[in-house]
């Protein structure tokens, strides 16, 4: 039986990501427990907001130990958009910070000046990696992102899709079973709605 | 590649849609979840509320109202009007606005965006802009708040600059000038605030017809267009509107 665990750490919006689950036909609970996290068979990390503010929030909860148990035992992560970055070694916003640890690698931002930040807005998505997740979903299919930052992994066999936004941007991660996007598939409609339900189907 | 986003706009006054909305097929026309509803599957991107009541006891039922949309659809949903303090603005995150407009407030105590946008994120903080053509001065636009009655004296194309410095994540910018006319955008006032900004604009105001709309994304160089009775009335889908632009080569989401 699926016990799917929404991570709450005071980070706004995460009714629409229960509700995508509901839409696609599976149950899952929001909690700010940490022993509710041990219990999960499948675990979301979301998140809008600031890196260092939502690492300084888990670490509060007493979630990191938690969170770094369940990816190591290879049980099924998705992280969205902040639950992406927080996976790397260090995020640069507001100060350096140290992440996750997970994967190698800094969280940066996009260029200023040159580009309009945060990037907003529907944007397509190129499959790098044949995986679990990404089945259904078309190369090239648009989802919903924003965000001024993004995960820059320093070994490149991490990367599952990339997106064009003035560079070439790695847009979700994949290790295993462990899968994190910089973009909302809460809010992106069909696409958003199969890449959740493959998650839930791992 | 990015694409332009198409953003059907409603105006709701105590729990309904006023302005008019014309659908046929549609059980209830003026309840704001149906017609959300109805354009999510049309295609739209993004999907924008403005309370134009907006008075503090009403405001129980707009959150309901964000809270049933942001359950029945899955697409940004943003929510301007009546937002004063950071706790009507934690208020409709919580409900389930991902984004909040900022208009009259920003103005009254600009501190306000820097406050919502450090707490919440700039990402959700979008600060809306009226603006009016001064008459004895080109291309100069004066702010206006409280819904276009009091003049500021400020200029629109600074002050949306200082806005992106306080942290606004996007600028929602009307003219007061065209809205209603179906005549276009006040192209120059987009251009001028798309040129001068780091963060996405989004134009509004006057659109009649779909040209309108190619005009607003290229000569004015708009991220983003809102428009209102065009879709409420079904002169056009928002699926025609995203043909059109495809077919002269603007990227949108189809």
């Amino acid at each position: 039986m699926n016990n799917i665990v929404i991570v709450d750490y005071g980070s706004g919006n995460l009714r629409s990501v229960q509700r995508s689950f509901e839409r696609a036909g599976f149950v899952s609970t929001i909690t700010p427990d940490p022993n509710v996290v041990a219990e999960a068979s499948h675990l979301v990390v979301p998140g809008v907001g600031a890196f260092s503010d939502c690492m300084g929030n888990l670490e509060k909860l007493d979630m990191l130990d938690p969170i770094r148990a369940f990816i190591q035992a290879e049980k099924p992560y998705l992280g969205i958009c902040l639950g992406l970055q927080i996976l790397f070694t260090e995020g640069t916003e507001f100060g350096s910070r140290p992440g996750l640890g997970i994967l190698p690698g800094q969280v940066i931002r996009f260029p200023k000046n040159e580009l309009k930040v945060p990037h907003m807005g529907w944007n397509q998505v190129q499959i790098e990696k044949e995986i679990p997740h990404l089945k259904g979903i078309p190369d090239h299919s648009y989802f919903y992102f924003v965000h001024s930052y993004y995960g820059n992994p320093s070994e490149r066999d991490c990367i599952a899709t990339t997106t064009e936004y003035g560079t070439r941007f790695p847009s979700a991660v994949s290790q295993g079973r462990l899968f994190a996007c910089q973009f909302h598939p809460e809010k992106s409609q069909q696409m958003g709605r199969q890449l959740l339900e493959n998650f839930a189907r791992l | 590649m990015l694409a332009k986003r198409i953003i059907p706009c409603l105006d709701v006054k105590g729990g309904r849609v006023v302005k008019g909305v014309g659908f046929v097929n549609l059980k209830d026309a003026g309840d704001p979840v149906e017609v959300a509803k109805i354009y999510e599957a049309q295609g739209a991107d993004e999907l924008c509320f403005l309370d134009i009541t907006a008075s503090s006891d009403e405001r129980e039922i707009l959150l309901d109202i964000v809270r049933h949309t942001a359950d029945e659809v899955s697409m940004p949903v943003t929510v301007g009007g009546g937002v004063r303090t950071v706790d009507d603005v934690q208020m409709l995150l919580s409900a389930g606005a991902d984004k909040v407009a900022i208009n009259t407030a920003a103005v009254t105590r600009p501190e306000f965006v820097r406050e919502a946008s450090r707490q919440f994120g700039s990402s959700t903080i979008v600060v809306a802009i009226d603006a009016k053509r001064s008459v004895d001065q080109a291309n100069h636009w004066e702010v206006y708040t409280h819904g276009g009655r009091n003049a500021t004296g400020l200029d629109a194309i600074d002050w949306a600059a200082k806005m992106e410095d306080f942290g606004a994540g996007e600028i929602l910018l009307t003219s007061m000038d065209q809205d209603g006319k179906t005549t276009g955008y006040d192209l120059e006032l987009t251009r001028a605030v798309c040129e001068r900004v780091h963060i996405p604009v989004i134009a509004s105001g006057g659109v009649g017809t779909l040209e309108h709309l190619y005009e607003g994304v290229t000569s004015g160089k708009a991220d983003a267009v809102l428009a209102a009775s065009i879709f409420h009335y079904q002169t056009y889908s928002i699926h025609e509107a995203k043909n059109y632009l495809a077919e002269r080569g603007v990227t949108v989401r189809l």
